[in-house]
């Protein structure tokens, strides 16, 4: 593996790099917002991933012109073109939970939701004893 | 003879865009307050795109793409001041002073109703 | 030149990424994520996938700021400081980044044309978009065509999302009043003259890629994008009461649910006609105009689905009850 091919996967390293960001924000933040952020960032560097991997150097997008060209692959943008739009789904539930949980435990840090659930079934045990 | 004039246009016209863009970058940085920030930021989304965009058309010449550049020209001159004018409305709305100046008085009748809902 | 623009980019991306991290403000991080979506949009059309990165643009750095700032209005302002060890992550990650990196060893190097994702049935793909569809645009062939089953799964997994939200905020979606109206706001003047000015070149361009999606980037996905943005924006400059009076929320629900009856219902016709299931060559006089014909409804469903589900999503976000007034803010 000599120098050419370590810059010719340079694009995978970086979204790689993304990559673990976003996990990193997802595992070590307790604010759910900010996890959903995680999440989002995670996703749109996994769909660089693969489009990186479609791209033909030389190519051109893939809309036939009646000219004979050499495209980059269709075939992951149609399914990353998808992916997106599940992934704006997913997070606008994601939100939608996250609107819920303030509801039910009027925060939304995960320290603060663990910490009230495990005094609620405190609270329960006790109740059950003295009943 | 006409090409080369039309190049070295677009070229002028594409690189003054391009260092309005990177003064606009430079005076977010720099700037000392909100309202002083705001205004770099317009001038990166106004006359430095519209610059890049008419670069652009001269490049493309008479096609359908000029036209296209053309409409998204006219449509980032409506909504990029429009923006500028939002954020710094809805700051003065909310109470942000200016560092080095001082907001006149607000006539007595005019916008004394109660604040949009969303 | 051009290895040094994607290094621009990516650079760019991770340094959003880690502002991103450090940054407690949670209104700063929405507006990041919105600035990453559209850094990573750009960096799409330079490796040539233009529908993906108008997709990106329009879903990433629009309707899903808008959602996440409806969601802050909500919820809280700033992240807690953290109390965990920042030990065990930081350790898991780099392991992780550790083993994708020996993995991509292996890989193809980039942009390399006789990569093994190049062949297969890519080739028919591309040379079968010219001969037995016809269209320019050989991503939308494959996306509603050649693929046409996953992006019916796809379309169905945004309705169940869609209908997931609707279930989630229901019992607290509070009914704009017919009586609801705009309170004297000389101080948005502006923003309500550009917005009415913009809705109609809004409205129009979400049906020009719609109907265009064809011949260029474009499809049911992203017109159905741009398409609920208009109405969005309509109800963020003038009231949900106003913008519930021209798009109510129960035809939204109807319209929710009609572009995936739409979609599968194309795939029936084709069973009426003794073929397979979403086969569109038998919808028109001969095979090719029959997969236009096919593409075009089947994308005129995707797009009335999703423009549902952006559209039914932000009324509900919109409509709940905030916990603090506007004036305390």
């Amino acid at each position: 593996m000599d120098l050419r091919d370590a810059f010719g996967l340079f694009n995978y390293w970086m979204v790689i790099v993304l990559m673990m960001t976003g996990l990193y924000i997802v595992v070590s933040r307790g604010n759910l917002v900010k996890k959903i952020v995680g999440l989002n960032i995670f996703q749109t560097s996994v769909f660089l991933l693969y489009i990186s991997m479609g791209k033909v150097s030389g190519g051109t997008a893939p809309i036939l012109t009646g000219k004979p060209e050499v495209f980059s692959n269709p075939l992951p943008h149609v399914l990353i073109l998808t992916a997106i739009v599940v992934g704006v789904a997913t997070t606008a539930l994601g939100l939608a939970l996250i609107i819920r949980i303030k509801n039910a435990y009027n925060s939304i840090e995960e320290d603060e939701i663990q910490k009230q659930d495990l005094a609620a079934e405190n609270a329960e045990g006790d109740g059950r004893t003295t009943r | 003879m006409i090409a080369l004039i039309v190049d070295a246009a677009s070229w002028g016209f594409l690189v003054t865009g391009s260092f309005l863009v990177v003064v606009g970058a430079l005076g977010l940085v720099r700037m000392p307050d909100f309202y002083t920030r705001l205004h770099p930021a317009g001038i990166t989304d106004t006359l430095g795109t519209d610059l890049i965009l008419t670069g652009l058309m001269l490049q493309a010449g008479f096609t359908l793409v000029t036209v296209k550049l053309f409409l998204i020209g006219a449509f980032l001159f409506f909504t990029s001041p429009t923006s500028t004018h939002a954020i710094a409305n809805a700051a003065l709305v909310a109470g942000l002073k200016p560092r080095y100046a001082t907001i006149p008085p607000r006539p007595e009748g005019a916008g004394a109703g109660k604040k949009d809902a969303r | 030149m051009e290895s040094a623009i994607n290094v621009a980019l990516l650079l760019f991306l991770a340094g959003t990424a880690f502002s991103i991290l450090r940054r407690t403000t949670l209104f700063s991080v929405v507006m990041l994520s919105g600035v990453f979506s559209l850094v990573s949009a750009a960096l799409l059309v330079h490796l040539d996938a233009v529908d993906v990165a108008f997709t990106e643009a329009a879903v990433g750095a629009g309707v899903s700021t808008v959602l996440m700032l409806s969601t802050l209005s909500l919820t809280a302002r700033h992240e807690a400081p953290s109390t965990r060890s920042r030990a065990i992550p930081l350790i898991v990650v780099f392991l992780t980044g550790l083993a994708l990196v020996y993995g991509t060893l292996d890989m193809p190097r980039f942009g390399d044309p006789d990569a093994p994702i190049h062949g297969h049935v890519v080739p028919r793909y591309i040379t079968g978009t010219a001969t037995e569809i016809g269209m320019p645009n050989i991503v939308t062939a494959v996306l509603a065509s050649y693929r046409g089953f996953d992006t019916l799964g796809e379309t169905t997994v945004i309705f169940t999302a869609g209908i997931g939200v609707l279930l989630l905020l229901a019992g607290t979606i509070r009914e704009p009043g017919v009586a609801e109206k705009l309170t004297a706001m000389d101080h948005h003047l502006v923003l309500r003259v550009v917005t009415k000015l913009l809705i109609g070149p809004i409205l129009l361009f979400a049906l020009y890629v719609q109907f265009h999606g064809d011949y260029g980037p474009g499809g049911g996905f992203q017109a159905g994008v741009i398409f609920a943005t208009a109405f969005i924006i309509y109800a963020l400059v003038f009231g949900l009461g106003t913008a519930s009076r021209a798009l109510p929320g129960r035809a939204v629900r109807v319209l929710l649910a009609l572009g995936v009856l739409i979609y599968g219902g194309v795939g029936l016709v084709s069973f009426f006609f003794g073929k397979n299931y979403l086969d569109y060559s038998v919808l028109g006089p001969t095979a090719a105009a029959g997969q236009h014909i096919g593409i075009l409804l089947v994308e005129f469903g995707v797009g009335m689905t999703v423009a549902a589900v952006m559209v039914s999503t932000y009324y509900a976000f919109a409509g709940q009850n905030p916990p603090i007034g506007d004036e305390e803010w």
